[in-house]
């Protein structure tokens, strides 16, 4: 459960200051699967490292599974990242002198897992890059990159992943798969899922969604795609398969049952 | 659950992939530093253990006892003492002759050395073919320098004529104990035996001789035992002691004040590499910024992020440093071909761990010290830019109290300064030396500071283009101005401290090979020879130029006190008086005039101030160091003992004396009244236009006059340049090998702008710039930042040559501004180069490069 409340996030320009977000509060049940729009400069990328922990608000306050991020240092932020926090970046960000493997290896050594090699070459099966493991990023594609990517960022069984413009680098069937991929290991992990994009289409993939402008929250609805007992309401539940067509791989993912209770990591 | 260090150190070895070899060339920057430390070290280590083994056979007894007149019946008596005692006891005696040989009518000036039977105790002297040396009891053969053979253009089985003696020449010399290679060539060995010494009817009155005697003690007594015993006897008769221990003692510090000084050297270039690894270090944070961002967001803490990169930088630090230590072992064991000759000893070359070990600590702390200061700033990086990758990565938040920060910077200071006063001695020194080197790196910053600041005011729109963004390039943000400047500034200032140290010192020589018109030197010439010696030179259409008297004589008081109240520890005398001074024996002249190498630096010269009552009219002027050791002042009353004649004599001046220049020196030069009666000999000069003339001159001297050598000064000049180069060639090596250590730093210090240049001069080509404007941006800038930091190294290494020949060599100094403005020239053509090079990649890069960044 992620539970924002009037977030307002300011930046200092000249003698005043710019308020990038204002006063933006919801809360995320979960197992959601939750998509945040809105034009370029409207707040997207600010309000994911606010929810993410990656920077403190400038007022208002975030609660993940009842801890208030507010409270912790920037070390116990990055502690909780490394245990219920997934990432998955526009520009991919590999780190380039690691392999596919190794790189999905690093949340789960960073913590201290034994079982590293084992998850990580199962992760990259079940993104269908089985084949690539010893690759390095330059000698792989966008969408291969982008899928590594997806792999290191349930790599530590988050509980909550955040994707910013996932599919921004990638064309429009490759980002399809990514987003496919994404919402069939939200289901079959029980992770709740926040993706930001600009992209209309892609966002109505998701089962609820947020639309920001200038930093307020002007939308905040169930989309179509929602399963019939979801939308906005509360409540864990994401016991109903969403019709997805299209999605590429199909073998469930090791080490997590499909319902929302069994995941969690944490030590 | 926390990640294991080991699970980390294996993350950080991993992510190190692409950056090791980068990461390694930034630490190369230590690698010479190192490799001179240990090379020193080791070498300096192996020559004190070589002595250490073979210093009864350097000294060749267990007590040497030396006089420079001939022994007297009192000494011969406490000799026959110690023989009755059952000590074991070998004479010899060393003097300077002319060797001639009678077929050629060559002559050389030559160390003789009559030895007695068994000479030396310890030790072997060795000759080729063997077995020579053992044999020159037994008939009149000598065993002499392979290079006294060339001279005289003789070989092994002819005569050589010393004095009237006649010596078959049995072999050549292959090994001395005690004796450098060098001495060889100041004056060719001529071993004899001192039966037939006499036959040579060479040391008559006044000749200089040294005479000594190894003692063994007798079996069950200790040879300080024994000195003990006899030690208040030899000091009455006037007999110098040097015993194993004190011979060690002596040898030892020599090269151990050979090593500090080198030492001093491979420190400061290991410092230089420090503020290479820095700014390298620099570089690498900058480049990793992205991906420790990355690990933020993973979940990586600070910590963890600092502990990888640190894994990473002490790893290559430490091959680093290895590097350099194989560099500096394989420097070792080919040190004793270059230095041997200066060497009294045989060095025997073993590795020396505790040397290796040294160098691979202080060359790993110094890697880690000066990188942990550019890595903390790893701490900081947001996860934030993971999101969003303009964000400036330079901009870093900074705490004004940050105490691992300042923790850093304490441990740097303190470590150079432990590390300065471990090599200079002392930790007066070593905070001298660590505020030299530091006010150093604050000039270079403020003129760093300065080059910004002038380059904004200067830049005028009118500029083209080129010359613009190159000069824009050294103020705009995150450029590389003050690393630049830094380390080609303390490069350069190495660098040219070290020459200008060598050619200060090499100019000593210099003075003296210009100094004399004079090119034959004759000494020991008779008060009744001297108008024989100017008829030979007048059948050679030639005249004496000078003809200087010396006088021998001792010091017998100074004021009221005379030389037993002035030794003894009790004595009232309040003045501190130097005992070597107060006892040794001078060779004194007389004149009226000064010479043009003196300068009179107190008082007045001869017959300016009339004596007072009761003072004696004789006068005399000394050296002003020699003054100085024996704490005499302008007035003071001296009184010499002249060959058993009391002269007193008044103080009246002080001279300072260019002890280099081949005339005659003297430290006490008194006024021709005073003492002209005295018995003496002549030193006499002349100018003799060819060498043949000047062998014919020599032949007919010591044809007619045994006793009197003959120096040909322009043998002597050769060979002083053969030595001087020498040392210059281990200066210029040192020289060049600062200069090597510049290079990686350099590149360091322009590795930290190297990306975002590249992605510029990309960026320029796409929007159509040639890669002739590319070169000119790089060329602007470069040779901006290289005239300054080479200048600015410059000026401080006047000040450093300065402090260094003032303070450790203490001459005066003079500043050779052409060969200091080459040096910078060459720096500043590596700086360019390096900057030029940089440039290539961008012309390999094609102008997609540009549009692929994301
Ligand atoms: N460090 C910062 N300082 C000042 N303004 C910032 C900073 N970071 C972001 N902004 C501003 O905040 C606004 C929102 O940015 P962002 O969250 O990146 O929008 P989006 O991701 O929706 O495109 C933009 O106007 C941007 O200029
Ligand atoms: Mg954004």
């Amino acid at each position: 459960m992620l539970v924002a409340r009037s977030l307002t996030k300011e930046y200092p320009s000249g003698t005043s200051s710019l308020a990038v977000l204002k006063d933006v509060s919801f809360s995320v049940p979960q197992g959601a699967f939750l998509s945040i729009v809105g034009p370029s400069g409207s707040g997207k990328t600010t309000l994911l490292g606010l929810l993410a922990g990656l920077d403190t608000a400038t007022r208002g306050t975030i609660e993940l599974d009842g801890t208030d991020l507010g409270q912790l240092s920037e070390d116990q932020r990055a502690q909780l990242r490394g245990e219920k926090v997934g990432f998955i970046f526009q520009s991919f960000q590999l780190i380039p002198t690691l392999t596919a493997m190794e790189n999905v290896q690093v949340p789960l050594e960073l913590r201290g897992d034994r079982d590293a090699e084992e998850r990580a070459r199962a992760l990259l099966e079940r993104v269908g890059l089985g084949h690539r493991l010893d690759h390095f990023p330059t000698q792989l594609s966008g969408g291969e990159q982008q899928r590594v990517a997806i792999a290191r960022a349930f790599s530590n069984r988050p509980r909550i992943l955040f994707a910013d413009e996932p599919t921004g680098n990638l064309d429009v069937t490759t980002g399809a798969t990514i987003v496919a991929l994404l919402e069939e290991l939200n289901r079959e992990s029980g992770s709740t899922v926040v993706i930001v994009t600009h992209d209309l289409a892609l966002a109505q993939r998701a089962h609820r969604m947020i639309r920001l402008r200038d930093g307020v929250v002007v939308e905040d609805v169930a989309t179509a795609s929602a399963p019939v007992t979801g939308g906005a309401a509360a409540g864990g539940g994401v016991s109903a398969p969403g019709a997805q067509p299209g999605a590429a791989v199909t073998t469930p993912l090791p080490g997590t049952t499909a319902t929302a209770g069994a995941p969690g990591a944490s030590a | 659950m926390a990640a294991t260090l080991g699970q980390l150190s294996r993350l950080a070895w991993r992510e190190s992939r692409t950056a090791r070899r980068r990461l390694l060339l930034y630490m190369s920057s230590i690698s010479l530093g190192v490799a001179a430390l240990v090379a020193i070290d080791s070498f300096a280590s192996n020559v004190t253990r070589s002595i250490r083994e073979q210093s009864r056979a350097l000294l060749g007894g267990d007590i040497s006892l030396n006089s420079n007149a001939k022994w007297t019946v009192q000494q011969d008596s406490i000799f026959g003492a110690l023989t009755a005692k059952g000590a074991t006891l070998a004479k010899q005696v060393q003097f300077a002759s002319m060797a001639t040989s009678p077929g050629s009518q060559a002559t050389r000036l030559a160390q003789v050395r009559a030895v007695g039977r068994g000479f030396p105790i310890y030790g072997e002297i060795t000759t080729s073919p063997p077995g020579q040396y053992e044999r020159i009891h037994d008939a009149p053969i000598a065993v002499v320098d392979e290079q006294l053979l060339q001279v005289l253009n003789v070989k092994v089985g002819d005569t050589l004529a010393v004095g009237q003696g006649r010596f078959q020449i049995a072999g050549t010399l292959a090994d001395v104990p005690g004796d450098p290679g060098l001495s060889s060539i100041v004056g060719p060995r001529v071993y004899i035996g001192d039966e037939f010494l006499n036959t040579t009817g060479l040391l008559v009155f006044g000749s200089r001789a040294q005479f000594e005697v190894l003692v063994k003690a007798p079996p069950g007594i200790a040879p300080a035992v024994l000195l003990i015993q006899y030690n208040k006897k030899l000091e009455e008769a006037r007999v110098r002691t040097r015993t194993v221990a004190e011979n060690e003692r002596n040898l030892t510090s020599a090269i151990g004040q050979l090593g500090d000084f080198l030492g001093i050297v491979g420190l400061v270039a290991l410092l230089l590499g420090g503020v290479g690894v820095a700014s390298g270090v620099n570089a690498f944070v900058a480049r990793k910024m992205d991906t420790v961002a990355v690990l933020r967001c993973l979940g990586a803490t600070s910590p963890q992020v600092l502990f990888i990169y640190v894994v990473q930088s002490v790893a290559m630090g430490l091959v680093g440093s290895g590097i350099g230590v194989l560099i500096g072992v394989v420097t070792q064991f080919a040190l004793p071909q270059v230095l041997g000759d200066f060497l009294p000893v045989n060095v025997r070359v073993a590795l020396e761990p505790r040397a290796i070990l040294t160098g691979l600590a202080i060359g790993s702390w110094v890697a880690l010290i000066f990188s942990l200061r550019p890595l903390l700033a790893l701490r900081t990086v947001s996860p934030l830019q993971a999101l969003r990758r303009d964000a400036d990565p330079t901009v870093l938040r900074v705490k004004l109290a940050d105490w691992p920060r300042l923790t850093v910077d304490v441990a740097m200071i303190v470590s150079v300064v432990w590390l300065a006063a471990a090599r200079a001695g002392s930790y007066e020194r070593g905070f001298a030396l660590a505020a030299g080197i530091a006010v150093a790196l604050l000039v270079l910053a403020a003129s760093a500071a300065s080059l910004s600041w002038l380059a904004r005011k200067l830049l005028r729109q009118g500029w083209p283009y080129v010359m613009r963004q190159g000069v824009a390039n050294l103020y705009r943000p995150a450029n590389q101005t003050r690393a630049v400047v830094l380390s080609l500034g303390f490069g350069a200032f190495l660098v040219t401290t070290l020459f200008l140290v060598q050619a200060n010192l090499l100019k000593q020589f210099d003075g003296a090979r210009a100094a004399s018109r004079a090119n034959l030197l004759l000494f020991d010439v008779q008060d009744d020879q001297a108008p024989g010696i100017d008829s030979i030179l007048a059948a050679h259409q030639q005249v004496a130029l000078q003809r200087t008297p010396i006088v021998t004589m001792r010091i017998a008081g100074i004021n009221q006190w005379n030389m037993t109240q002035m030794l003894d520890p009790a004595n009232p005398d309040s003045v501190m008086r130097a005992t070597w001074a107060l006892r040794r024996e001078y060779r004194s002249s007389y004149r009226a005039k000064m010479l043009d190498g003196e300068k009179l630096v107190a008082g007045q010269w001869f017959g300016r101030r009339a004596a007072r009552d009761g003072e004696p009219q004789a006068e005399v002027s000394l050296d002003k160091e020699l003054a100085k050791d024996l704490g005499v002042k302008l007035g003071d009353i001296m009184t010499w003992d002249v060959q058993g004649l009391k002269i007193k004599t008044r103080v009246t001046s002080f001279r300072e004396v260019n002890w280099a220049r081949f005339e005659p020196n003297f430290f006490a030069v008194f006024s021709p009244d005073a003492i002209d009666k005295a018995p003496k000999t002549f030193v006499v000069l002349a100018s003799v236009p060819d060498a043949k003339t000047v062998m014919q001159v020599q032949r007919d001297v010591v044809g007619r006059f045994s006793n009197v050598s003959a120096i040909d000064l322009t043998l002597v000049q050769r060979t002083v340049s053969g030595i001087v180069d020498k040392v210059a060639l281990a200066v210029r090596f040192l020289a060049v090998f600062a200069l090597a250590i510049g290079i990686p730093v350099l590149i360091s210090a322009v590795a930290a702008t190297r990306r975002a240049r590249l992605r510029e001069g990309v960026l320029l080509k796409v929007l159509g710039a040639t890669q002739a404007q590319i070169s000119r941006i790089l060329l602007a800038e470069y040779a901006l930042l290289g005239v300054l930091g080479a200048l600015t190294g410059m000026v401080l290494s006047f000040g450093g040559a300065w402090a260094v020949m003032t303070f450790v060599f203490k001459v005066e100094v003079a500043l050779a501004a052409g060969p200091a403005l080459a040096i910078a020239g060459l720096m500043l053509a590596i700086t360019i180069g390096i900057g030029l090079l940089g440039g290539r990649d961008v012309f390999r890069e094609t102008p997609m490069a540009a549009l692929r960044e994301a």
